[in-house]
């Protein structure tokens, strides 16, 4: 047999260290909850607040001041100007933010203003990006909808699928969309939507006794949080692209949970009597080697985009790298240990039942 | 034939699939002999990696109807006045409502029978009695006709524009109309964001108007205004060479109008060199110019082109053989322009840039050279890895790696899909999930081995076990992507179609093809023989 990076007999004890990975969670998502309080919200980008941005790439070396003089002089105030990537790249993003003045204008000033100080050739415009603030708003609609039903389907999805109860998902499908449409009745904007959405999921998963949906989508909203959280920590503007990566770390890190599950609820069919942390504990570990080594090779491959792909996708991998660690991290950490956590109250598994019986008789 | 005869054939027909629809995306196998026997899809670029310009217009539609109800007014007078009835104090309020008096109410039966009969489109939203007993109607369009008309305005608007790229050749371009108001534009190739809007968004109103210089122009400027008259600006140079703004008084009634343009070219005036455009009428349009400038003889004539005088010439003479030409100071490239316009015809209303999106040339190729250099860094980085790791079965899940490229970019240029920049890290993303699954396999393939089963049997037990999982597994991911090709636009979309085709080629490489190459390899081994894995 080839290299074994994780030894076959690993026998580590995850569940002992599960409070210690509640704390560190609990601090994590708490902090990119202050953060987005302190910041008044996640920091759109152009996509989603409107605004202008132009890329340029000069022919010579200059710095931000260069540029910014002859914007100042021109009367445009309230622009930024970015350095975009290494030095001798000579990149500059140039920004302006919606504020009801006509953006187009304003590009077409910046363009000539630049064009007269610098000369013609001096610069080539890689990129523009104008958005008003009506495709803004609309384009940040459709990023909510598309959380928002990502959220609502996975969801009923998951609810069924662990414990093979479609009953009980077609409840939780009934429950939710009727939550939802009487909310949005009510005139709930899309945002809070989605979180209302995410309570009455979690709500539902409890009253239903899903335990393990639930803890799957305990361990999803977390990574989903987490890295919402540390962008709004290190200030990177939201738009299109990361809402891209959001839905797909939505998805994606639900695999590694997946496979744990599938092995915990084989272990309950074979080990009967086994106390159920225990069962936990070695379905963690049986299953560790193949959690961590897919997601090493997710990990070379948004590295290689975050190193190689340029500017445009430097953010989306970033999340992806942020969304795939934190995903690893919770479905060791957070969604097996925290089955136990939910008690025996939710055992919904038949084999589950017994084994405890037969435990306690022995 | 045995069940691995006929998987065997599958991979054998799904790997020339892969290639045929792949390969003619490569300029060099087009060109080549081989490129004539391969079926011709290709995959599209998007604007990202293609470069070009992106814009999303929205039609100023109330604009639209106001000129319609404007325009309904005059028909109502006109039609009242044949039955001799007459219609006075008729005006526009707030660009929705028409409001005018009926001067004589015993007609008032009569008058209503002809509104039912001739103006179905329009309802009366109100009549109040106002002095001595005549009657005032305010009238505005059906909710059903108003929303024909804004559709019929935006679809006019369309095709407009479409006729001015083509007059303009851009090649492959794309118009099309969107929900509500909105147009989507995707003109690959352009880099001058002025320019493209200059063509699309100029609304080209051309009209002719008499000047009547006997009125007060300063009083104009106040706003006094003597009826039937309107105040513009001609736009003129001075002396010392900077244009400032004239005002001119001129008929509101305008005598011509672009719609009678049969032709517009670019020519040079001899002594300055300076370009202007030069139009020919329809027979039509150069009788009505004929007839106009042979009443109006040593009177000033404007020429307006979106509600600004580009010049106003005294008419020396009766003008025949409809030739008219529009001098300003404007460049070469800015008179072709105008000509390309002034040909294709005004725009039913005019329109805003709501969205701009430019990728020059440089930035697109910059950026497929980063996609390729990141697909082939992590490709080589996957590959390498797989093979320390798992020694010849590593070998097979990167033959199916490679497979599962081929089949995006082949489902790609089947469905005639969008690769986007978004869409290239769908694929290096999936490329990564196709190696994901084979882990899970490969991983439940060893533990079997530990626990003595025989090699056959851990394959089979392994890739059982395993596809459900991966199955599962791979499903909240396609959720994510079926939601966000709904609700995405453009470049998202790209990611998308990547995601999703990724996710359904990757399960077929990783768990049937390899399972087939697993299990060839393994056909002609004794059954004590290791597995190398």
């Amino acid at each position: 047999m080839g290299l074994e990076l994780i030894k076959p007999n690993i026998n580590f004890n995850f569940l002992g260290y599960r409070r210690y990975a509640y704390v560190i969670s609990l601090l994590l998502v708490l902090a990119g909850v202050v953060s987005l309080v302190a910041r008044g919200g996640p920091k759109y980008g152009v996509d989603f607040a409107g605004g202008m941005t132009v890329q340029l790439k000069f022919a010579k070396a200059v710095t931000a001041a260069d540029i910014q003089k002859p914007l100042d002089a021109a009367g445009l105030p309230h622009l930024t100007v970015q350095r975009l990537g290494q030095e001798k790249d000579n990149s500059f993003l140039i920004s302006a933010a919606e504020k009801g003045e006509p953006l187009e204008e304003v590009r077409s000033k910046v363009d000539k203003a630049l064009k007269a100080e610098l000369g013609d050739g001096a610069f080539e415009v890689q990129r523009v990006e104008v958005v008003g603030p009506k495709v803004g708003e609309d384009l940040r609609a459709g990023a909510l909808n598309a959380i928002f039903y990502a959220v609502v389907i996975i969801a009923v999805y998951i609810s069924g699928r662990f414990e093979q109860r479609w009953m009980a998902a077609g409840l939780m499908g009934a429950g939710l969309t009727s939550a939802m449409w009487a909310l949005r009745h009510f005139g709930l904007s899309t945002g809070y939507l989605i979180i209302a959405a995410i309570l009455v999921t979690l709500v539902l998963c409890w009253a239903l006794k899903l335990k393990y949906a639930l803890g799957a989508l305990v361990a999803d909203v977390h990574d989903v949080f987490i890295t919402i959280g540390i962008f709004s920590i290190l200030g990177i503007e939201f738009d299109l692209t990361i809402v891209a990566a959001l839905l797909t770390i939505l998805g994606y890190s639900l695999n590694d949970t997946i496979i744990v599950y599938d092995r915990i609820r084989e272990r309950l069919g074979q080990a009967k009597g086994e106390p159920f942390e225990k069962v936990i504990n070695d379905a963690v570990n049986q299953t560790l080697s193949r959690t961590m080594l897919t997601s090493l090779i997710t990990l070379f491959t948004v590295t290689a985009l975050y190193m190689f792909g340029g500017s445009v996708l430097k953010d989306f991998a970033l999340a992806m790298i942020i969304g795939i660690v934190t995903g690893t991290y919770s479905s060791v950490f957070v969604a097996s240990p925290i089955l136990v956590d939910l008690g025996s109250g939710l055992d919904t598994f038949q084999q589950d039942e017994q084994g405890a019986a037969e435990g306690g008789k022995a | 034939m045995s069940s691995l005869s006929w998987r065997l054939i599958v991979v054998t027909l799904a790997t020339v699939f892969g290639l045929a629809f792949t390969l003619p995306s490569i300029e060099a196998v087009r060109q080549s002999p081989l490129g004539s026997i391969l079926p011709s899809n290709q995959v599209s670029l998007g604007l990202d990696l293609k470069g070009g310009i992106h814009l999303t217009l929205g039609v100023d539609v109330d604009k639209a109807v106001a000129n319609a109800l404007a325009q309904g007014g005059q028909d109502i007078k006109s039609f009242a006045q044949e039955k001799e009835i007459a219609i006075i104090r008729q005006n526009l309020v707030d660009n929705k409502r028409l409001e005018f008096v009926l001067a004589s109410p015993d007609k008032k039966a009569a008058f209503d029978e002809m509104l039912k009969k001739q103006f179905g489109g329009m309802t009366v939203e109100r009549t109040d009695t106002v002095d001595d007993g005549k009657i005032k109607y305010t009238m505005g369009f059906t909710t059903e006709y108003r929303k024909n008309l804004v559709s019929l305005t935006v679809d006019q608007a369309v095709k407009t524009i479409r006729n001015r790229i083509d007059q303009f050749g851009v090649a492959e371009p794309d118009i099309r109309k969107q929900a509500g108001d909105r147009i989507q534009i995707q003109l690959p190739g352009l880099k001058d964001p002025d320019r493209a809007i200059a063509l699309v968004g100029k609304t080209a109103h051309l009209e002719f108007k008499i000047v009547d210089d006997s009125a007060d122009v300063a009083k104009a400027e106040k706003g006094q205004l003597p009826p039937g008259r309107e105040l513009i600006m001609e736009r003129i140079t001075n002396r010392d060479g900077t244009p400032v703004d004239r005002p001119l008084v001129v008929k509101s009634e305008a005598v011509l109008t672009g719609e009678h343009i049969a032709d517009a070219r670019v020519n040079f005036d001899q002594n300055n060199n300076q370009p202007y455009v030069s139009l020919n009428f329809t027979p039509r349009g150069a009788k009505i110019f004929e007839r106009v400038t042979g009443d109006n003889l040593k009177k000033r004539m404007a020429i307006i082109l979106d509600g600004k005088a580009y010049s106003a010439p005294v008419i020396q003479d009766r003008i025949a053989g409809g030739r008219a030409t529009i001098t300003g100071r404007y460049t070469e490239t800015e008179a072709r322009d105008l000509a390309v316009v002034l040909r294709a015809g005004a725009l039913p209303a005019p329109v805003n840039v709501l969205e701009q999106r430019t990728v020059g040339p440089s930035l697109g190729q910059e950026s497929i050279d980063n996609g390729v250099m990141s697909i082939s860094v992590a490709c080589g980085a996957i590959a390498l890895f797989m093979l320390v790791y798992y020694s010849f079965s590593g070998v097979v899940a990167n033959i199916a790696l490679v497979l599962n490229v081929f089949l995006i970019t082949s489902g790609l240029a089947l469905f005639g899909a969008t690769l986007t920049l978004p869409g290239i890290a769908g694929i290096i993303l999936t490329m990564a999930m196709s190696v994901d699954a084979n882990i899970i396999i490969f991983e439940r393939i060893r533990e079997e081995i530990r626990l003595g089963l025989p090699p056959k049997a851990s394959i089979k037990e392994g890739f059982q076990r395993g596809a459900l999982t991966i199955l599962d597994a791979n499903a909240t991911t396609a959720i994510a992507a079926i939601v966000l090709y709904e609700f995405g636009t453009g470049p998202i979309r790209g990611f998308a179609v990547t995601l999703l085709l990724g996710i359904v080629a990757s399960m077929f490489t990783a768990i049937f093809v390899s399972r087939t190459l697993m299990e060839l390899w393994v056909s002609g081994h004794k059954a004590e023989t290791k597995l190398s894995i």
